[in-house]
């Protein structure tokens, strides 16, 4: 259980701790929202049933999960809700699934987004979980499939990756429900600020980008205010990605920023 | 604030001249490199992994040329077998207590308390019509449904995906319909709703158009109650079920070469172009949570689509005894309806109760052969007489085959409701879930219309056929 905590960690745990209780679909005043991402057929399906309690049906291949899911669980006394996304391999094309992805990352505002990596071949669900710290370092990454791992020969030094990431990492075989209390532990850690990610940054040292970036921020937030990240939507639109770019030109980027903000407030109040 | 951020882009546009070239080539490659240094600096691997190799032998074998269709199709008929042959006990039990213990009870009761009327409609229409659908339709599916879970937690359905992908690929549609496909012989308004997994609007509209293809849970009971006791039926006893393991098989192949074939002729005329690409991951083979599997199969598709069943066998139970009770003319309204469709009927090699009984079995599939049942028994009672009577109260596989006979039945009407059965308009559920996934009146009613002229035409070929070789 010690073998992969992160420092931060140490201060509040407290594992083992109070039993999750399942809520199922009952999403009803919500202290948190988590999103559940990571490429296809990681198990994200697995984990959501495991945390919910709900029986959606999982099946074994890639992107079963077409629309997004939601669920509730309450872990020491606070209730989650929890929204399955469609496994996507990148986020940086525009197809539907990593379009509902990457908006709801982005604009949805989850507390906590659980990245779900594959442990059996981990630099494939990397790439992911580096673009999805491009947006948001409010991540845990739950390393699943451990059990598949260890059966395949692997080990996986998660402490090491926690280091590298700079955010916690859960391992665990949601299957059969090991590190499931470590995976809400470092849930809870993120949701209530007692862990403070250190911002993993790619570098990216290609001339001209930071100044040409800080030029386009600082447009986008005289335009938009109140834009989440509005580094990354640079940076998107630098690379020319069109359905940014469409959001861009006929003003719908703020009116979906506002829509998912009133939506993950209106839920709360409820 | 309804501004838009036309400056903003045309800014981007400027800006983007002064990075480099290769930009989001450079952007794409540092997360790869980036990547690859954190999992090289945090995996390790203890010698080759016997278990990859094993993998990587097995994959070889279930998807090659050479060997991945034929075991493709014997993993199918195994589980058609094993459904057919397992079925046939458990379908005779569940029969004799609901038609041969608790119809007569309730029968006894109803006549006691109830006006004649009110009795016939409730116990010998409503009554008998779901006591019919959960005696044929419960053990089959749950057998069929744990099985083919079991396949699919083991991770074949993307092999079978991949195999197929070289077919689809060539009739120009999207080699991810293998899997709406695979959905559909669960559920057809599943099936088209998975196709929202297919990003190219044209191929996702042919996956859709052509789902109707992939017999749904609906019709299995149908294909394997007909082919068991029409075609099972010609061979000695030791090799009945094999004879209607293959016929029930030849007929989903059939189905199978409908979907390519209509898949070929809409890429070509109404949804022109070329196959896209895509990825399509073999994941490892996982042992799957026997226990939660057969729970989760049960509960979740075997009941839900049984419930769902009844919801539409109680009604349709209600019409059939009033169409059958209600006279105009000295005659029952059905006896008009199946005289009028009898014409119709025969020419397609069928008859007239099986086109009455899929004009009210719009609703739902499941409910075709206990109306085709009642509809035999009631507008046909004095022809069948005794076999009659033995229907509603035995209802084992030789008493309906007896019945059937004795109203006309043949074996080409069994090959032709089978054909029929895999060659008509969708469910109103399906239609309905088409019209709302492609909010087109056009796609919804071209749908409904292309299977069933196919079975039509299907239908009057074997039908001529068949008579001029007889």
């Amino acid at each position: 259980m010690s073998s992969a905590c992160p420092p931060s960690a140490c201060e509040t745990c407290a594992v083992p701790r109070g039993p999750v209780e399942r809520l199922g679909l009952d999403v009803s005043r919500f202290d948190h929202v988590i999103a559940l991402a990571g490429n296809p057929n990681t198990g994200k399906s697995t984990v959501f049933n495991r945390l919910t309690g709900l029986r959606q049906h999982t099946g074994n291949w890639p992107g079963k999960t077409i629309a997004r899911a939601e669920g509730g669980f309450a872990f020491n006394g606070r209730r989650y809700k929890i929204v399955d996304l469609p496994g996507t391999y990148s986020l940086r094309s525009a197809s539907p699934d990593e379009t509902v992805a990457r908006e709801f990352i982005l604009f949805g505002k989850p507390d906590v987004t659980v990245v779900v990596a594959d442990a059996t071949c981990l630099e494939r669900n990397l790439n992911l979980a580096l673009q999805i710290l491009q947006i948001t370092d409010r991540v845990v990454l739950c390393l699943n499939l451990m059990d598949e791992a260890r059966a395949h020969g692997m080990e996986v030094d998660a402490r090491g990756l926690a280091a590298e990431l700079g955010v916690p990492v859960a391992p665990c075989a949601a299957r059969s429900g090991e590190g499931v209390d470590r995976l809400l532990a470092e849930i809870e850690a993120v949701a209530t600020g007692a862990f403070r990610a250190r911002p993993y940054k790619l570098k990216l040292d290609v001339p001209g980008l930071a100044p040409a970036r800080e030029r386009l921020v600082a447009m986008l937030q005289e335009r938009f205010p109140g834009l989440p990240n509005p580094e990354w939507i640079a940076l998107r639109l630098l690379e020319g990605d069109r359905a940014v770019a469409a959001m861009v030109a006929d003003g719908s980027l703020g009116r979906v920023s506002a829509d998912h903000a009133a939506l993950a407030v209106g839920g709360a109040a409820t | 604030m309804s501004a838009g951020g036309d400056d903003i882009l045309k800014e981007a546009q400027a800006l983007q001249w002064q990075l480099p070239r290769d930009f989001n080539d450079r952007l794409t490659e540092a997360i790869y490199a980036e990547s690859a240094r954190i999992a090289e600096r945090t995996t390790a691997r203890r010698g080759a992994s016997r278990r990859l190799v094993w993998q990587r032998r097995v994959d070889r074998l279930l998807t090659s040329p050479a060997t991945g269709f034929p075991i493709m199709g014997l993993c199918f008929a195994v589980v058609l077998w094993l459904t057919i042959a397992g079925a046939n006990v458990p379908s005779a039990l569940l029969a004799d207590l609901l038609m041969g213990k608790v119809y007569p009870w309730l029968q006894h009761i109803a006549q006691g308390a109830l006006p004649a009327w009110l009795a016939g409609l409730l116990v010998d229409g409503m009554y008998l019509a779901t006591a019919w659908v959960v005696s044929v339709m419960l053990p089959p599916m749950a057998i069929f449904f744990p099985a083919f879970t079991l396949l699919e937690d083991l991770g074949y359905l993307p092999r079978v995906a991949f195999n197929l992908d070289r077919l689809f690929h060539r009739v120009g549609a999207h080699g991810k319909q293998a899997l709406t496909m695979a959905m559909g012989y669960g559920c057809n308004a599943a099936g088209v709703i998975a196709a929202r997994v297919i990003d190219s609007p044209r191929e996702r509209l042919i996956a859709i158009v052509t789902n109707n293809f992939a017999l749904c849970n609906g019709r299995w009971p149908t294909q394997i109650l007909v082919a068991t006791i029409f075609l099972g039926a010609l061979a000695p006893a030791g090799l009945a079920g094999f004879v209607a393991t293959g016929a029930v098989f030849a007929v989903a192949v059939l189905g199978l070469g409908l979907t390519l074939l209509t898949s070929w002729a809409l890429s070509r005329t109404l949804l022109r172009g070329e196959a896209s690409t895509f990825s399509l991951e073999l994941p490892p083979y996982r042992p799957p949570n026997l226990w939660r599997t057969l729970y989760t199969s049960l509960i979740d598709r075997t009941l839900f689509v049984l419930w769902r069943a009844v919801v539409f066998a109680m009604p349709a139970g209600a019409v059939i005894w009033l169409v059958a009770n209600v006279h105009v003319d000295g005659q029952s309204l059905a006896h008009w309806a199946v005289h009028g469709l009898d014409p119709l009927g025969l020419f397609l090699g069928l008859n007239g109760v099986i086109l009455l009984a899929y004009v009210i079995a719009i609703p739902a599939n499941e409910i075709v052969i206990p109306s085709v049942l009642m509809l035999t028994v009631l507008v046909g009672g004095h022809a069948g007489g005794e076999y009659a009577a033995g229907v509603l109260f035995e209802a084992d596989d030789e008493a309906v085959r007896a019945l059937l006979v004795s109203a006309g039945w043949s074996a080409l009407t069994g090959v032709c409701l089978m054909l029929f059965s895999l060659c008509h308009n969708p469910c109103s559920t399906t239609l309905y879930t088409i019209y709302k996934e492609t909010r087109s009146v056009k796609w919804t009613v071209l749908s409904a219309v292309m299977p069933t002229a196919i079975g039509v035409v299907l239908c009057a070929s074997v039908a001529a056929l068949w008579r001029w070789l007889a």
